[in-house]
């Protein structure tokens, strides 16, 4: 027996110390809300980390958690900071405050929080213009649904997902101004179990289109298995819906991760709050399928008109649901209006929680 | 069957204590098997779990956090299934405390001088005993299983916790996300490091339980009527009167658990409520710490340890971190199995 403790004692110290890493190497660290394997949201964050590893090679370091549940992030964000990260990305809305928290605590490490709002001395923020693929989807789906109504499953009614529905409405409005959309809250980002029953529910509802802003890629599967139709979230999830999926909107993180991080290396790094688009090529669409010809350019032109900045989905003036009026004709909205944004545009048929 | 149970003439004390030292024993060997099963060399698996968060200063103050509110529940819930009042809707009247404590901040923000402090610890307390009153008074009144009722309880505290944090006590300037405002100055608890003062609670309940315990004739009463029922109606102590002090103990004390964590560690409530399943892991450090609220101090410590690890084991060697849950399970299951060994004795029997 005191053998054995010996030996486990000499095996437990042998292992720590191979744990040590090489000290000039930038060490960058993700915190992900689900796994990887995600084949959405996470997954494509860390896609975005292998094009680092591609560009930056053997400068930087990468170290990721998964499955880290909003509610109890600090523990692990904490632990990669005690770890030697020098800059920590924290991709999910709910990180904001053990962000906050641990930023606090560790002044000389970096953090960087996905599509929050508050910031600090050391916390930048960042986020994507994912409107702007919702409005190419809403336009899509107003051209392809028979029975004219869209099912969308969201998470929470923050001002991204809120922004998302309407841009989504107006660019279906665009093409057919008596489109409808059905919508479901399943409080959650990552739950496919739930993602999927919400997506049954609406195409039992008369829906024969699904959006989501959740996750997973349990809806578009849903959407194949009924033969319906759909659009991937956050990744081209093709392969979970090849008859069913018309586009998807791709968060491509990969370009700003490198910038950020290039920055670190060569000493310019300043804490910013960062928006970007498709013009930057953080929001992309995924190949247009299962759709005729005609419908694939109209997207293809509505893309190439938001790159170029000829078109904006919140250009005024937006009619609320409330029937006000907001903005003025031929302005787009000023960006604090969209990431504060807490209202439905007119023929949006749920009520907002408030 | 070669191997048999047989009932000893009386308890034996020395496996009262040595069982759950075989049970954790047990439950090491059990995480060697899954860390190998999931391609990790069990040795380093189990450092990485049980004992690198121990070798590091930041890491113990972390154990000493997750362990309060474990010891707060644990040594209430000892006292209650010694008398044999099994609330099992711990996790409840946490959420429920922690909502009580919540009021304060959401609907009074401006009170800030030193006695909101005590006054939303007090809520919490209240907030826990009435959320536990009420499968105390159905037990009492219509004989209503209290396993069954108290653990519903827990369901319908989870959906009122977060019914109010995402509508009614959702902070206005949260951009809609389901919390409330954060707590401030005098709302939160003093704390040394990440250690807070419901650490120094933690302390006092559990050793004035235990005195009370086997040193106070509540104590004795407590520990009759769930021994010996009938003899204890015989002294006149009414198992009436005993459900309620235990439920409204237990209760009062999960509230603190839930008002000292969300004032000394999230700042805020946020739903789905921000803290890992404590209610329920607090039944496994009643029974680990043989249902001695003192034994409560070691075993909160060592569940609180387990949470670490599976934060450890995240992190450092991508396990998910359910394993924690799966530790945490198979820890109450190696128990209460080798409980047995107190009242039975194991005989290997030859085929004849």
């Amino acid at each position: 027996m005191k053998k054995l403790l010996i030996s486990a004692a000499l095996a437990a110290m042998a292992l720590g110390g191979t744990q040590a890493h090489a000290a000039d190497k930038l060490k960058a660290c993700w915190v992900y809300l689900g796994a990887i394997g995600d084949m959405g949201y996470t997954f494509q964050h860390n896609e975005g980390v292998k094009e680092v590893q591609k560009e930056l090679g053997d400068k930087v370091e990468t170290v990721y958690v998964e499955n880290v549940p909003e509610a109890d992030a600090a523990g692990p964000i904490e632990r990669l900071a005690r770890d030697g990260c020098k800059i920590i990305f924290t991709t999910s809305f709910g990180y904001m405050e053990p962000t906050l928290q641990v930023a606090a605590k560790y002044p000389n490490v970096m953090f960087e929080h996905a599509t929050g709002y508050k910031t600090a001395p050391n916390v930048s923020t960042y986020n994507a213009k994912f409107h702007q693929g919702r409005y190419v989807e809403g336009q899509i789906a107003a051209k392809m649904s028979k029975t004219g109504v869209a099912g969308y499953i969201v998470s929470f009614p923050i001002p991204e997902v809120v922004a998302g529905i309407n841009s989504f409405m107006l660019g279906a409005q665009s093409v057919n101004p008596n489109f409808k959309i059905k919508i479901i809250w399943v409080n959650t980002w990552f739950d496919p179990g739930k993602e999927g029953d919400a997506a049954k529910v609406l195409f039992s509802q008369g829906a024969d289109i699904i959006v989501q802003h959740t996750d997973s890629a349990a809806a578009i599967t849903v959407a194949e298995q009924q033969g319906k139709l759909g659009f991937g979230q956050s990744s081209d999830q093709i392969k979970f819906g090849p008859n069913a999926q018309l586009t998807a909107d791709v968060d491509n993180w990969g370009p700003y991760y490198v910038r950020r991080l290039k920055q670190m290396l060569d000493g310019t790094y300043k804490p910013l709050q960062s928006w970007d688009g498709m013009a930057e090529g953080t929001v992309a669409m995924a190949p247009f399928t299962n759709m005729p010809d005609d419908v694939k350019a109209m997207a293809q032109k509505t893309v190439d008109d938001i790159t170029s900045g000829k078109l904006d989905p919140f250009t005024g003036p937006i009619t609320k649901q409330d029937g006000t009026v907001v903005g003025e004709k031929g302005k787009p909205l000023a960006d604090g209006d969209i990431l504060g944004m807490n209202w439905y545009v007119k023929g949006v048929d749920d009520k907002l929680p408030q | 069957m070669p191997l048999r149970l047989e009932k000893r003439a009386e308890r034996s004390s020395t496996m009262a204590l040595v069982s759950p030292l075989i049970a954790i024993a047990l439950t090491l060997i059990f995480g060697a098997a899954v860390f190998a099963s999931r391609g990790v060399d069990p040795w380093h698996g189990l450092y990485v779990y049980f004992v690198e968060p121990l070798t590091d200063e930041w890491a113990r103050e972390k154990m000493i956090v997750k362990a309060t509110p474990l010891i707060l529940m644990g040594a209430g819930l000892a006292l209650a299934y010694r008398a044999n009042v099994w609330n099992i809707g711990a996790a409840g009247q946490l959420q429920i405390g922690a909502l009580f404590t919540g009021l304060i901040p959401v609907y009074f923000s401006n009170w800030q001088d030193p006695s909101v402090m005590p006054a939303m610890l007090l809520m919490g307390v209240i907030g826990g005993i009435l959320w536990a009153l009420i499968p105390a008074y159905l037990k009492v009144r219509f004989n209503a299983n209290e396993i069954l009722t108290s653990l519903m309880m827990v369901y319908i505290a989870d959906l009122v916790f977060d019914w109010l944090v995402r509508g009614p006590m959702r902070d206005p300037q949260g951009h809609n996300f389901p919390k409330t405002v954060n707590f401030v100055g005098w709302q939160t608890l003093p704390h040394w490091g990440d250690i807070h003062l419901g650490a120094l609670f933690a302390l006092v309940v559990a050793l004035g339980l235990g005195f009370m315990t086997y040193r106070m004739l509540k104590g004795f009463e407590l520990l009759t009527l769930g021994s010996a029922p009938r003899a204890g109606r015989f002294a006149g102590f009414s198992a009436q009167r005993a459900i309620y002090f235990c439920f409204a103990l237990s209760g009062g004390l999960a509230g603190l658990a839930g008002a000292s964590d969300v004032m000394g560690v999230s700042h805020q409530l946020q739903t789905p409520y921000s803290t890992p399943a404590y209610g329920f892991v607090a039944i496994i450090v009643a029974f680990l710490g043989r249902l001695n609220p003192i034994g409560a101090i070691f075993s909160g410590l060592l569940l609180a340890l387990t949470f670490l690890g599976g934060e450890a084991a995240q992190t450092s060697l991508h396990i998910p971190d359910k394993i924690a849950k799966v530790f945490q399970g198979v820890l109450l299951f190696f128990v209460l199995a080798c409980d047995t060994l107190v009242y039975y004795r194991v005989k290997w029997e030859s085929r004849k």
